[in-house]
């Protein structure tokens, strides 16, 4: 029999707290986040790449969790969907999702959510049909795609408004 | 997932001794393939060398206009690059046509050219396959095949290539970078990945232990008269039935050179230097297309599932060709064909 193996120790800064965390090679980051720590917004749909409810923000860009091995992202910072809220007070794309009333079930809901945010940063996204496009890693089953394009692009129009008033 | 140790290479000396101290070990990049295989007990490494901090994640001007990206550049990085947008538009396009958002901020440049078919029977460990365990056979001959090859299979294997980044790639000539435990290499894009043969569990002439450094892709110069074009079950987040990458060098409304590679049909982007050289000084009208794309798919093998794909490839030239004549490159947000 193969010896077994130890545990890495990572450091990880999730949603603005630091973390020292022991870590098997094999453990990726969603196990991690949902079973160890208990932050169970992150969801699980797939395990595979191909729904997008797992996504995080992982040094400010989304991925999905469940095809990262936490091992891997040792001194990275991680922002779930429990991080998104600042001081008590929703992300702007979270009070847009509710206005807009972007969600049926709520399951693929904080991917949606963490896309949105990731989407914002990179910038690549004006059009509802730019927003379709790079929002196509994140499926709904429940199929309320016409209400999430419609709060991204609120929370974009606010995002520039905010911009030109900082100007 | 089985169980596996780990290594963080601080070099690539470090990787390429960390791989070869293993009798099993795997480079892991951005994990977006191998981890799912993993999941599957398709890939069972016993030990990983992770290759991310490793300095190979720039794009840097080489000789000649010639690019040179690093085999950790991030496809989300190199899709955006300003040069490549500028530059090398093929390649932007198709980088943005694969996958989704968040696997292009993972996957790497490195292995995305390694990632391997997604026949649905390589996946599956409980059903036989030749490329996953050599002489169990090939169940996808008889089976669902609707995705699979019509260019260059052999009765061993008839799975394709995934990759959208590969085709532009091919039509651009690119050459990959190597080193390894005996040394340094250069491969010509078009002896990077291989046909099945009687030797399906090898997708490509990378050795063992051999490491992607970077991929150098030479000046094009079709201007605006490119495209690629992809074709899939649904507009985004599918991999492609058919897709076709096209460069024209163009005088006037005749043709002085061309470039077609295609995706879907075979288990390497597939080019035919013959079907580009009768395009050759050949006026751009869909009749000059029509006779590459004839050419180019003379050879196509039906299965029992995947007839379509001939017709659908055969009309897939036509309309890449006939875009890229007219400078109207396919637009990878609005999905109309035009
Ligand atoms: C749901 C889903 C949809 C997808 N859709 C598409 C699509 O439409 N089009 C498309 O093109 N792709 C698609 N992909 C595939 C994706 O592009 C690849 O998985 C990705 O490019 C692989 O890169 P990586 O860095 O994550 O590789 P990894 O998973 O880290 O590695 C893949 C392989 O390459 C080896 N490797 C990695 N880097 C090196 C190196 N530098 N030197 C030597 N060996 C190396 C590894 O050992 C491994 O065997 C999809 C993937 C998923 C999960
Ligand atoms: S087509 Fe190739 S990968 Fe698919 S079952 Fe046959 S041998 Fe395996
Ligand atoms: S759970 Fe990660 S993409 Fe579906
Ligand atoms: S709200 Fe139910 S899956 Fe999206």
């Amino acid at each position: 029999m193969a010896p077994p193996i130890a545990p890495h120790t990572i450091d990880l800064t999730i949603n603005g707290t630091a973390h020292r965390l022991d870590v098997a090679p094999w453990t990726t980051l969603l196990d991690l986040l949902r079973e160890d720590l208990k932050l169970t917004g992150t969801k699980k749909g797939c395990d595979h790449g191909q729904c997008g409810a797992c996504t995080v923000l992982v040094d400010g860009k989304r991925v999905n969790s469940c095809l990262t091995l936490a091992v891997m992202k040792d001194g990275a910072t991680v922002t779930t969907v429990e991080g998104l809220a600042r001081n008590g007070q929703l992300h702007p794309v979270q009070e847009a999702f509710i206005a807009r009333d972007a969600f049926q079930c709520g399951y693929c809901t904080p991917g949606q959510l963490c896309s949105a945010v990731g989407l914002m940063a990179e910038g690549h996204a004006h059009s509802a049909e730019e927003i379709r496009e790079l929002m196509s890693g994140n499926l709904c089953r429940c199929g309320a795609y016409a209400n999430i394009v419609a709060a991204v692009q609120d929370a974009l129009a606010a995002q520039s408004t905010q911009r030109e008033a900082a100007e | 997932m089985n169980r596996f140790g780990y290594t963080r290479a601080g070099s690539v000396a470090e990787a390429i001794q960390a791989f070869a101290a293993h009798p099993d070990a795997r480079f892991i990049a951005g994990g977006t393939n191998l981890v799912d295989l993993m999941k599957y007990d398709v890939e069972t490494p016993d030990h990983l060398v992770d290759i991310t901090r490793l300095p190979l994640d720039q794009v840097e001007d080489g000789t000649d206009g010639a690019l040179r990206v690093g085999a950790l550049v991030g496809n989300a990085d190199l899709a955006y690059d300003r040069r490549v947008q500028e530059r090398f538009p093929l390649l932007a396009s198709a980088l943005l046509a694969g996958a989704s958002p968040q696997l292009r901020n993972m996957a790497t440049t490195g292995g995305n050219l390694l990632q391997r078919t997604r026949c649905h029977y390589f996946y599956d460990p409980a059903t036989p396959c030749n490329k996953r365990e050599p002489g169990t056979g090939c169940p996808a001959i008889q089976g669902v095949n609707r995705n699979h090859a019509i260019l260059g299979t052999s009765e061993r294997c008839i799975a394709t290539h995934p990759s959208d980044l590969c085709v532009a790639l091919a039509a651009l000539e690119a050459t990959v970078l190597v080193t390894g435990p005996n040394g340094d290499r250069r491969i010509p894009f078009a002896e990077f990945h291989r046909l099945p043969d009687d030797r399906p569990e090898i997708d490509t002439t990378l050795a063992p232990g051999e490491l992607i450094t970077a991929v150098e892709i030479p000046a094009a110069d079709f201007g605006a008269h490119h495209t690629y074009l992809k074709l899939r079950d649904r507009h985004s987040y599918a991999f492609a039935l058919v897709s076709v990458a096209a460069g024209l060098a163009m005088d006037g409304g005749r043709i002085v050179r061309a470039r077609l590679a295609l995706g879907g049909v075979a288990h390497k982007p597939w080019r035919d230097p013959a079907a580009e050289a009768l395009l050759s000084g050949q006026p751009a009208t869909d009749d000059s297309f029509r006779k590459a794309a004839d050419h180019l798919l003379s050879g196509a093998v039906p299965r029992s599932g995947n007839g379509f794909k001939i017709a659908l490839a055969r009309r897939a030239i036509v309309r890449a060709l006939r875009q890229a004549a007219a400078g109207t490159p396919q637009s990878q947000t609005d999905k109309r064909i035009q």
